[in-house]
């Protein structure tokens, strides 16, 4: 058995040496086990977490409800419970990298396909990708759209464009009406930067 | 698995005066064997601000607090659980019995009311100290009405059917909970509630504040996070 090893012989660990301390017979080799497991769940339970922190938010650490109704409160676990929390963690971490792999994958498949609507936009009319298949942060969308409209749908002229951020909590902005008051403060405060940016030069 | 009768504390801190300011919780013998390197810190303070230690905090306090929430990001509340301290606490969990997934660490819940709520929430003098300590180290403190205590504060298993408080409706505890306990009764849950009767009321001056040190988690980080909440319970 070694401490630092994925693997328990737990037939020898139970068999090993016997210690006296402070009047009770402790089991030195079972000790030893657990400690191992201990070393073991915190290696899996640190990798477990730097999958999540950098997946984050397309791998989520979330549990079944079986898996938290398993969950009592805090308690001294035995060698047979280290063992399960162990193999339920690596259960979870293999899981976690499958996912973890597969998104990278995915990732990568959305920037070719990028690219490729890059080059050819007209084999790729109305496709839609949002910035978030690519790894990215935002709400932003890669979208193949005609230039002019109507006319470029007619005349075969497609662009990538790149939509703007994510909407806004109160809904699109209300454009004012000309001579309203809001735009004529706003001309007026336009006004006032640019003959104080004309002062400084 | 009702342990030994409790030893007398360790110190492990004295101020210039010679009093003692920080002392080690005792371990029951099983808890000692099983997680050696886990520890309880106890520190006493008496409140020296006018009015109760669950009335609203004084404009400094949260002040601090909003600091702390522009400080405390989206970016920052995700990788959390990536820092040596929050990261400690976690694989604790693992190791008795909590899934920190399921039973946020307390730096965690935090970090999850701060994204829910925009900011972190004032909740009273008491409650908002020590959550900056807790934000500040990444170490929990809490606090139980001192007078409510008796005798040193240890960390033990409970027995069958045990009550967590001394109150007539106290819960009942199953066999191997880990609690935190006095000479006498449990007194906490480890990481978990308070015994109904002994947390801190509007009347109490006298606190009793404990921490608990895992493995991976620096002394200092501990001292600091109870003296933080001493100095801001204590002065003005």
């Amino acid at each position: 058995m070694t401490q630092s090893g994925l693997v328990i012989d737990r037939d020898r660990s139970e068999i090993g040496e016997t210690a006296v301390t402070g009047g009770h017979w402790v089991e030195v080799g079972e000790r030893d086990a657990r400690y191992a497991l201990k070393t073991q769940i915190g290696r899996l339970e640190r990798e477990l977490s730097a999958i999540v922190a950098d997946a984050f938010p397309h791998i989520s650490p979330e549990l079944t409800d079986a898996q938290r109704e398993a969950i009592g409160g805090p308690c001294l676990l035995t060698l047979e419970e280290l063992e399960r929390t162990r193999d339920r963690l690596a259960g979870r971490l293999q899981d976690m990298r499958r996912l973890a792999a597969h998104r990278v994958e995915y990732e990568r498949s959305s920037r070719e396909l990028l690219e490729r609507m890059k080059l050819e936009p007209g084999r790729y009319k109305f496709v839609r990708l949002p910035v978030r298949d690519l790894g990215q942060g935002g709400c932003g969308v890669w979208e193949v759209r005609p230039r002019l409209g109507l006319i470029g749908m007619l005349a075969g002229w497609w662009q990538v464009k790149l939509s703007s951020g994510c909407p806004l909590l109160e809904g699109p902005r209300v454009r004012a009406a000309p001579g309203s008051s809001s735009l004529t403060q706003r001309h007026r405060a336009t006004l006032e930067r640019n003959v104080a940016r004309r002062h400084l030069v | 698995m009702r342990s030994d009768p409790p030893p007398p504390p360790d110190r492990s801190e004295t101020g210039q005066s010679g009093a003692p300011e920080l002392e080690l919780g005792w371990r029951a013998r099983e808890v000692e064997q099983e997680l050696p390197e886990l520890r309880l810190v106890v520190a006493q303070t008496r409140v020296g601000r006018p009015g109760s230690v669950l009335a609203g905090s004084p404009s400094g306090i949260e002040g601090r607090l909003h600091e702390l929430s522009n400080r405390f990001r989206g970016a920052r509340a995700v990788a959390v659980r990536r820092e040596p301290v929050p990261a400690a606490y976690r694989v604790f969990f693992r190791h008795i019995g909590l899934d920190p997934d399921v039973v946020r660490t307390p730096i965690e819940e935090a970090a999850l009311e701060r994204m829910l709520h925009g900011g972190f929430l004032s909740g009273g003098l008491l409650e908002d100290i020590l959550l900056i300590a807790l934000v500040d180290t990444g170490v929990p403190v809490w606090a139980l009405d001192s007078e409510a205590v008796d005798g040193p504060l240890g960390i033990r298993s409970s027995s069958e059917g045990e009550p967590l408080g001394r109150s007539s409706g106290a819960p009942l505890l199953p066999t191997g909970r880990l609690v935190v306990a006095d000479a006498s009764t449990a007194l906490a849950v480890l990481f978990g509630e308070l015994a109904p009767g002994h947390e801190v009321s509007a009347g109490t001056s006298g606190l009793t504040l404990f921490a608990i040190q895992v493995s991976g988690v620096p002394s200092l980080y501990v001292e600091e996070a109870l003296w933080t909440c001493r100095a801001a319970l204590e002065g003005p």
